[in-house]
């Protein structure tokens, strides 16, 4: 868990410009984290890339957080 | 008509990043060619181009982080960035910030590209053939897209006016700025960022022009003698790389808020030469009637050009502009001075007209030809000074700058003194 949660901040922290303290469970990558809709596109990419995964369109419109990030990857992987 | 001047340069080329750093290597006769270093060209017809010098940001160098963030660079083709760069020194230079809602609707931007994002769409079409359609950035289309200069200039400005782009080839960065000025004696805005980028050093961008066979390819093992417009020996031109963008602004306007002004765009003119789709009209009556509509739309004749930036290629089609510049001039070529300074930053294709522009713009601040470089041996026995090798200094008040592109199309600038 801890090792997925780590894999995904540093990669939300690469792609969003932010601060890794930043990023905690309930942040928002819109509202929170200065995402717009296309940085989330290429966020949900950088997921599947990392773990190996595949995320269909309708389970990423609903990774709106870095806790439904790392949730999601858990259960996928 | 309103009339136009020019109160902000801004330029990133082969020879440095800025203006003053750019010219001050132009006159001393500095040629920003070598080898290329960005991608391994070897297996290439051509190995070497004029590319931006790389660094920290200091002695000239260009630092792409001094003009955006890493985050940002993700989502842009490198021409967007030389026109991001080249766009923010200009309006740091001009000192304008509209001062209300009503002030940036008036400013707008029109920056274009020959080719644009020609990189992004090379790299992307091979990852979707290697990895399929799920693994193309969202970023793809707006990194390639040739209006995302103007639109990201905008962005980062917050100028809601006319947002434009133009691509006309190798006369571009021409069309851009003569397009932009008429916007602004026409009304439709009061400030205009104008200019052009490009950025086709790559393996797609050397091979397509070498398929052309528009690229010099004999001079492997001295790059810097490559580019060498009207010498006998010349053998293609030499591509560059880079963007330039001006601040035009209505006269009036500049005066009341005491702004500096270069110079005032007293003429733009255009034409076809529905010919060919890459060689110019054997005789270059195109580009003829394209000095000859600008010529008449400054109310000039062509006895009160001092200076002409010329397309100068250093390909075959630079003795018939030669020949096209004489016609008009006739016994006036005598007095008049032109040079190519292609010679020494390239053919930056998208972005030329607008680099030259500047060029033609700083001829008349310093009273000062630039130099083309390598004119050894010419062609052909010119009646007008080529300025070879050396900078030569002289009076100049009235310039006119040059670009013609693929598909037969011309745009001619006149820029002079206020």
């Amino acid at each position: 868990m801890s090792d997925i949660a780590d894999r995904v901040r540093k990669i939300v922290v690469e792609h969003l410009g932010v601060e890794e303290d930043k990023v905690v469970e309930n942040a928002s990558f819109i509202d929170d984290l200065g995402a717009d809709s296309l940085d989330t596109v290429e966020l949900v990419m950088a997921f599947e890339e990392e773990f190996g995964i595949e995320i269909p369109d309708d389970a990423a419109e609903s990774i709106q957080s870095f806790g439904d990030a790392v949730a999601f990857v858990t259960k996928a992987s | 008509m309103r009339r136009v001047v020019v109160t902000g340069l801004g330029m990133v080329t082969p020879l440095a990043c800025g203006v003053e750093e750019t010219w001050a290597r132009i006159l001393a006769g500095k040629s920003g060619a070598g080898t290329i270093e960005r991608f391994d060209a070897s297996h290439l017809a051509t190995t070497y181009a004029c590319e931006i010098p790389l660094g920290d940001g200091s002695d000239g160098t260009f630092n792409p982080d001094d003009w955006m963030a890493p985050k940002e660079r993700r989502k842009v083709d490198d021409f967007i960035l030389y026109g991001m760069a080249a766009a923010t020194q200009a309006v740091t230079d001009s000192g304008y910030v509209p001062a209300d809602e009503e002030a940036k609707c008036r400013t707008g931007v029109m920056i274009g590209s020959g080719i644009g994002g020609l990189s992004s769409i090379a790299e992307t079409a091979v990852l979707l053939k290697e990895r399929g359609p799920r693994r193309v950035s969202p970023f793809f289309i707006p990194s390639a897209l040739i209006n995302l200069v103007s639109g990201q200039v905008s962005i980062k400005f917050g100028f809601k006016g006319p947002n434009h782009a133009v691509v006309t080839a190798c006369s571009t960065g021409a069309h851009a700025i003569g397009d932009a000025a008429r916007l602004i004696a026409l009304d439709d805005a009061d400030v205009m960022v104008a200019g052009g980028a490009e950025s086709p050093i790559s393996e797609i961008g050397i091979a397509g022009f070498n398929a052309c066979k528009a690229l010099s390819t004999k001079r492997c093992d001295d790059p810097q003698a490559a580019s060498r417009p009207y010498d006998a020996d010349r053998d293609g031109f030499v591509m560059g790389e880079g963007a330039g963008v001006v601040v035009l602004e209505e006269y009036e306007h500049a005066k009341a808020r005491g702004a500096k002004i270069y110079a005032e765009v007293l003429g733009y003119g255009l034409s076809g030469d529905a010919y060919h789709i890459t060689a110019p009209s054997e005789d270059g009556e195109g580009g003829e009637r394209s000095m000859a509509a600008a010529i008449k739309r400054a109310g000039l004749t062509p006895a009160d050009i001092d200076y002409i930036n010329a397309h100068g290629t250093s390909t075959m089609a630079d003795t018939i502009e030669l020949g096209a510049v004489e016609r008009l001039m006739g016994s006036a070529a005598e007095k008049a001075t032109m040079s190519s300074t292609k010679s020494a930053v390239g053919h930056l294709l998208g972005a030329a007209g607008a680099v030259e522009a500047i060029f033609s713009i700083l001829a008349i601040r310093d009273q000062v030809a630039p130099p083309t470089l390598n004119l050894e041996n010419p062609a052909v026995n010119p009646k007008l000074s080529l300025a070879p090798m050396e900078a030569e200094p002289r009076e100049i008040s009235v310039a006119l700058s040059n670009s013609f592109g693929f598909g037969g199309t011309n745009a001619s600038l006149i820029l002079g003194k206020v």
